[in-house]
Formats: structure tokens, sequence, C-alpha cells
């Protein structure tokens, strides 16, 4: 029994210590941004990257999301005759939940696992220490261009993605349930709010702080070769994900009560 | 000068240096020979500030880079150039970035003038023409020149060497070490090389130094190490697989 508690305390205390040391990384990465000028040929290059690279990824699953929406709604409300309201709860449901949830996984699974490989590669093979003897601060060279490509990008991509959703579910609307377009349109616009467009928005540019940060803390942490870099991968995705359901759920109570 | 003093450093339970002391003169090319895994690269990190020592101060030039924040290490490190074992190129980046990466971080010299650097170095070590290849393109004996390249772009005051010819066929290592030398006739600069390859230490050094159970057991030059009486250098330095260092380790695959 005290084995075991004392086990939960090392790990509750490696938790906490992982905690601050990923917060601590995001708050030098901020800083490094007022400290030297920002790097813009690796911003770009990151934000095509994380943000033009994902949109087929982001883009099937927006897509289907949207339309297996409708249907699913549908099925639902055709008891009691109101399926003309699908518009509306599909865009507010991308809007709202799936457009920025389900785009953060689909980056954190594609770009957060290849920031963590590619900086644990490069921590295994000593790039990250040639870096500092080159006197270049590793964070403000990785990790600060990465973040604010994540930042922008996040809640760009997160845009498109509802668009798509809508886009999805206007298909199945349409074609399927027999809606006419321009009812469709009309109940979509009618439904939808600005501020369940930019709440999330809002939580996008959270989970794309989470995707990226993450991400390369992981990276940065990764010992032990090949081996190590894969390991470093799956805790980088795997922690991207729980971080940002948890962020979700946290960021859904507190619009849902101040908004 | 480049001055050590009482330096300690563990990992975990294992102490790796125990109040290491050691001088390298200005101009002087110092080689620091020990077995696998005795701590040589962790020497070479913690000059440098790669890693900080439990105890223990790194004088350079006078100044103690353990007590600097990162911001003035930076600028001493500008004086450092270092070739890793692995040459730890940026597999990004084409051989010009990687040879022209401090110049374009640190300098405000145009493109035109850090390609005429980079091409320099590139010349120095015997591989011109090569700035468009990425590393991965490169031979290992090849990405070794290019990061000594990259090590010297800067003309810092010091190159630090770890393990400069381990990995490399033997003709390779001849031609590193011949590179050295020429790069250290030529500069003029400090050199604090890491090996455990004879050959490369007796070719390249000035002075040699011995690392063993975390502290300093013998240093002199070339000649006086080739006739050293210590029983354990000796064992080091002829390559004998049974002596006073191997003594209750039981390596041997018994007949």
């Amino acid at each position: 029994m005290i084995r075991w508690l004392n086990r939960q305390k090392t790990e509750f205390l490696s938790f906490i210590s992982s905690a601050g040391a990923i917060f601590a990384m995001f708050w030098q990465a901020i800083r490094w941004t007022s400290i030297s000028p920002l790097r813009k040929r690796e911003i770009i290059d990151q934000m095509n990257k994380i943000g033009v690279m994902s949109c087929p990824i982001v883009s099937l699953t927006a897509i289907f999301t949207g339309m297996v929406l409708a249907l699913q709604s549908a099925y639902s409300l055709r008891s009691f005759q109101a399926e003309m309201y699908v518009s509306g709860l599909v865009a507010v449901a991308m809007a709202r939940e799936l457009g920025p949830v389900l785009t953060a996984l689909a980056v954190a699974g594609r770009v957060g696992a290849s920031i963590t490989a590619e900086l644990g590669t490069m921590k295994v093979t000593e790039q990250i220490d040639a870096l500092e003897t080159l006197a270049t601060n590793p964070v403000s060279y990785l990790v600060t261009p990465r973040l604010l490509a994540g930042i922008i990008m996040l809640p760009v991509l997160t845009m498109y993605s509802n668009i798509l959703g809508i886009i999805g579910g206007y298909l199945v609307g349409v074609f399927k349930l027999g809606i006419s377009s321009d009812m469709y349109m009309r109940m979509t616009w009618k439904t939808l709010l600005f501020k369940d467009v930019y709440t999330g928005l809002i939580k996008s540019l959270f989970f794309g702080i989470i995707i990226i940060v993450v991400g390369c803390y992981q990276g940065f942490k990764t010992s032990g070769g090949a081996e190590g870099v894969g390991k470093a991968t799956t805790i980088s995705v795997v922690t991207s994900f729980i971080l940002i359901i948890a962020a979700d759920c946290l960021f859904t109570a507190l619009f849902y009560f101040v908004f | 000068m480049i001055e050590i003093k009482n330096l300690s450093k563990s990992f975990h339970s294992h102490k790796v240096l125990d109040q290491l002391n050691l001088t390298i003169q200005t101009g002087e090319t110092m080689v620091v020979i020990g077995r696998s895994g005795v701590g040589k690269t962790v020497l070479l990190k913690n000059i440098i500030g790669l890693l900080k020592p439990d105890s223990g101060q790194v004088l350079i030039d006078g100044q103690d880079i353990t007590k600097l924040e990162d911001k003035e290490l930076d600028k001493i490190r500008l004086k450092f150039g270092m070739l890793f074992q692995g040459s730890a190129l940026f597999d990004s980046l084409t051989v010009r970035e990687n040879v022209g990466f401090s110049l374009r971080e640190h300098t405000r010299q145009t493109d035109e003038q850090v390609d005429q650097r980079v091409k320099e170095a590139l010349d120095l070590v015997g591989l011109a023409g090569i700035e468009t290849l990425m590393p991965a393109e490169l031979s290992g004996g090849m990405k070794k020149r290019v990061g000594l390249a990259r090590a010297i772009c800067m003309r810092p005051d010091i190159t630090l060497y770890d393990e400069p010819t381990t990995g490399v066929d033997p003709i390779m290592a001849a031609a590193t070490n011949e590179l050295i030398t020429k790069l250290h006739d030529r500069l003029k600069i400090t050199a604090i090389a890491v090996t455990h390859d004879m050959t490369s230490a007796y070719k390249i050094a000035d002075r040699i130094a011995m690392l063993y159970n975390g502290k300093i057991i013998a240093i002199g030059t070339p000649q006086q190490i080739k006739k050293t009486t210590d029983p354990v250098v000796h064992q080091f330095i002829t390559g004998e697989a049974w002596g006073p260092i191997t003594r209750n380790k039981s390596f041997y695959v018994k007949d």
C-alpha cells in the first residue's frame, strides 16, 4: 500500500513537473518573439507544413462529418417533421464543437507527431546541441516559428473545416433529404450566430498552442535513439489528444456560462 | 587559455567527472584520451556550456562560463567551433546553409559575402563545389569534413573535436588528422580533441591528457606519453586487453 502510494506520489510529481516544463517552454517561445527578430522564412515554411499540407485530411474529415451529422440529425428530427432544422444544427455543431475539435485532433495526429519525430531525431543526433554551440537558442529557432505558425493556422484550418462541414451537410440536406438549396442556406444563416464561430476559433487557437508546445516539448525531451523517438512521438500524440479534449470541455463550459 | 578547476559532474548516482583539473594554453592542441564512456564528451560539453557542472569552474580567458546567463554564454560560444562525433549537420539545410549558419545568424554579412566564406571553408576541408547537396547525400567522411567547415567558418579562437576520426575509414581518418593539423598551423587556434584513437592523438596533439575514473591521471607531450611508466596509461595506449583498467572486469570470451 505504502509502495503504491509512493508510486502515485512520484507520478503526480512527475506530471506536475512536466506541466510546468511545458508551460515554461510556451512562455520562453513567446518571450523570444520580442527578443529577436521574427524568422519570417521559417514561419512561412511552418505555416505551409502545419496548415496547407493538413488541408487534405481536414477536408475529408470535415466533409464526412458534415454529411454524417446531417444524416444522424435527420434521423432524429424526422419524428418531429423538422428535417429543415438539419442545416442549422450542422452549422452550429460544426462551428462550436466539431470543426475546432476534429481539426485539432487531425492536426495533432499529423503535425504534432511529425514535430516530435523531427525534433526528437535532432535531439538524439546532437543537432540541438549543435545549434547551442552555434550560439543559437533552440527554442527561438525551432519552437517559436512553429508556435506562431500553429497559432495562425489552426483557426484558419478550423474556419476551412467549418465551411466544408456545412457543404457536407448541404449535400446531404439538398440531394438526400430534399430540402431546397435556398431554404438550406437561409436556415443556416438564420441559426448560426457570430459568437458560435468566434468561440470555436478561440478554442482552436488554444488547441494549436497545445499541439505545438506538446510536440516540441516531447521532441526536446527525447533520448535513447530510434526507439526513444518512437516513444516520444506516441506520448506526444496521446498527450495532445487528452489535453485537447480536456481543454475543449473547459472552454465549452466557460463559453456556456459566460456568453 | 582554458582552465578547468575541480570540475565534477554526475548523472544520477554515477560520478563521471570527479574534481578534474586541466589547463590548455592558448594556441596548443590538447588531446584528451580515455576509454569509451569515461566522460570525454561530457568534459567537452562542460567546456562549451552544453552541460552545467555540479561543482567546479571552467575559465575561458579568465571568465567562468559556469556562472553565465544564456545570453552571455552565447557570446562566449561565438569564440568556439565544435565538431560533433556524428557531425550533427542540420538535416533540413543544404551544405551551404549548414556551413554558413553562424554567419547568417550572428553577422550582417550579405548573401554573397556569406557564400564566399562558405566556399573558403569548404575549400579548406577539400570539399569545394558541394554547397547545394543535402547532408543525406554525403558519405560519413564528407559529413565530418562539412562539420569541420561549419566549426571553422566563424574563424573561432577555440575548436573542440569530439572523436574526429571515429566512424571513418583509416585513409579518411589520416586525412582528417592532417586537416586538423593543417587548420591548427594555418589558423593558430586553440584546440581540444577527445578520442580513443591513439594514431590520431599522436598525430595532432601538442599535449595528451588521459582521463580515467573522472580525473586526468597523466598529461604530457606525445613522446612523454609513449614512454609512460604508469600501468593504466600504458595499457590504454598499447591497447592491451588485460591490465589494471580491465582488472576485475570479465569481458573475455572463454575458450
